[in-house]
């Protein structure tokens, strides 16, 4: 699977309160709705222009604080393609493979690739190509990637208790 | 060569002879912990098409995080959590009327060195202070273990910091942790197992040590560990009679690095917005106007905590331009803070006292602050909205300052009120 989009490119330790406001997380269970306040508080105009497949690049430490799964919901809804990162929380990176929301860590990508610019992302091999070139990175272990395959943990679970059954 | 506390439960918790850092294992835990967040989690599960949770005996649901319920929504959402707790027969719940998760679950027995603990909370750290293993995950990871009674874990390195040194007159356990959080970063042991150890965790109380490893992971901490001693063991043997056993790192255990801190020249630290990494000490900050200040919380709400706030504020009044909120951390400290007359004087130096939970920690309700307003808490986050307003501002520090700062209307050197 290739995918195609633009770049928003933000910083180090962005957190779950700013992806995600803490004051959302019991009252809207629609992910729709969730999508609609994807990063509300570190760039408000995200919610209303981000594209389908469009890309999010960061620094250091992505998605720090909270538990909430909501913070990579919002992203994958919102149409959110990938999260290109120098490095991820450890909860929203579980989060993200769990609602098959493809979070990579890519230190050569996030310093080459600049705002606004057009990459496009092939999962089989392995490649972000941008206009610096093209950056190589690692596949989840295989113990992990087949939770992404099935479209995230739930319908994962959902196959393999089929499969026990 | 040796292994590690986390080497060694993740071993025995996925059934192996040993594990390694690096490698990815399948475990069954102990316990596992949602709370408000647990209506979407049981949706999550009916989602999966599974009827029954697995092992109902290992769930444990605290209500605290919007307690009572603030709005029609949050009530619905209850409702539906208690719904599910009869269906499922979840012996182990707590209502609104019990306190916040990290103090319940070790209050009512849940917590013991050497289980392995799983919680929908990235706080769920905290019970590292009793010689467990304990991660926050996501709510499909919760929903998926009730439904199967497993996980996959990744063995992370140990990084173990020593703190030694001794502690000076107006400083406390959130002062050492919070400048232990800017020295390392918000990613400074990103992914880490951390032990901590030395000699003022050892003279360190229970209170203290939670406060530590309950902020663990606001440098990116997988987990926080504490070598049980006789303090956990006696603490432990008034809260439970189930049987446990201490796993403890090996004395040739390979640490991936030791950070040793001696903090006997310490002063009070605050963390300032927007990050909890951005820690300065008192006197660089000093005089900064306060609006609101907060004591309580899973990260100070404790009985110690109380009470220095209210030998600090004994026969004194806050200032006119601040608001004074306590959130005792579980009704129990509510009720022993009652019997001991700390209300008493809390109230009467002009404080709000509110009941257990989490409060506007995280935005929900219950002391949400305006725009431009600054709050001085004891709290574990300052995000940017943290508090329910991105116009506004969240700092943290030890109860001790919380509690001085209040008398002046900004925050103030503590030490000034100490004799």
């Amino acid at each position: 699977m290739t995918i195609k989009g633009k770049v928003w490119k933000y910083g180090d330790d962005v957190n779950t309160d700013v992806i995600f406001p803490g004051k959302y997380t019991y009252t809207i269970t629609d992910p729709n709705e969730m999508a609609q306040h994807a990063l509300e508080d570190l760039d408000p105009k995200f919610a209303q222009k981000v594209k389908k497949d469009d890309v999010i690049i960061a620094g250091e430490n992505f998605g720090c604080g909270s538990s909430r799964e909501q913070a990579a919901t919002c992203l994958k809804y919102a149409g959110v393609g990938a999260v290109i990162a120098k490095s991820f929380s450890r909860i929203f990176f579980r989060n993200a493979i769990n609602q098959a929301l493809p979070a990579i860590e890519c230190r050569e990508a996030v310093d080459n690739i600049t705002s606004w610019e057009v990459v496009s992302i092939n999962f089989e091999k392995g490649e972000i190509s941008c206009n610096k070139g093209v950056f190589g990175f690692s596949p989840l272990p295989e113990e992990i990637l087949g939770i992404f395959n099935d479209g995230g943990l739930i319908p994962h679970v959902k196959k393999i208790l089929k499969i026990k059954d | 060569m040796g292994k590690t506390f986390t080497e060694k439960i993740l071993a025995l918790k996925s059934g192996k002879k040993s594990v390694i850092a690096g490698e990815i294992v399948t475990v069954s835990p102990d316990i596992v912990l949602s709370h408000d967040n647990t209506a979407a989690i049981s949706k999550k599960f009916k989602q999966m098409g599974v009827k029954k949770v697995k092992h109902p005996e290992k769930i444990v649901i605290s209500l605290d995080h919007c307690v009572p319920a603030a709005t029609e929504k949050y009530a619905a959402n209850h409702k539906e959590i208690r719904e599910f707790v009869q269906e499922q027969k979840i012996e182990n719940f707590y209502d609104i009327n019990t306190g916040v998760c990290h103090q319940i679950l070790p209050e009512k027995g849940h917590v013991l060195p050497g289980t392995l603990i799983l919680g929908a909370d990235s706080h769920t750290t905290t019970y590292g202070a009793f010689g467990a293993f304990s991660t926050g995950i996501g709510r499909s990871e919760v929903a998926s273990i009730w439904a199967t009674d497993e996980i996959w874990l990744k063995v992370p390195e140990t990084i173990k910091i020593n703190i030694e040194g001794t502690i000076t007159s107006g400083v406390y356990p959130k002062d050492i942790i919070l400048h232990i959080i800017g020295n390392l970063g918000a990613d400074g042991v990103l992914y880490k197992a951390v032990e901590f150890g030395g000699k003022v965790v050892r003279e360190m109380s229970i209170s203290g040590r939670m406060t530590l490893c309950n902020m663990a992971v606001e440098m990116g901490a997988k987990n926080g560990y504490m070598q049980p001693d006789e303090k956990t063991i006696e603490w432990l043997s008034s809260r439970t009679n189930k049987k446990y056993r201490v796993i403890k790192s090996d004395s040739d255990a390979k640490f991936e690095k030791i950070i040793n801190y001696d903090i006997s020249r310490l002063d009070p630290q605050i963390a300032c917005p927007h990050t909890v990494d951005n820690v300065k000490p008192v006197s660089e900050v000093i005089g900064t106007k306060i609006d609101q200040v907060l004591i309580g919380t899973c990260t100070n709400g404790r009985i110690e905590d109380l009470k220095i706030a209210s030998e600090i504020l004994k026969g004194k009044r806050i200032s006119n331009k601040v608001r004074l909120l306590i959130f005792p951390a579980s009704m129990e400290i509510y009720a022993e803070a009652m019997e001991l007359g700390i209300f008493q004087e809390l109230v009467k130096s002009g404080a709000v006292i509110m009941n257990p939970g989490c409060g506007p920690c995280l935005g929900a309700h219950e002391g949400i602050l305006a725009p431009g307003e600054v709050c001085l808490s004891t709290a574990n986050r300052n995000f940017k909205g943290r508090m329910g307003c991105k116009e506004a501002e969240v700092y943290l520090a030890s109860p001790a300052t919380v509690a001085a700062s209040s008398l002046y209307g900004e925050i103030t050197d503590v030490r000034r009120n100490l004799k």
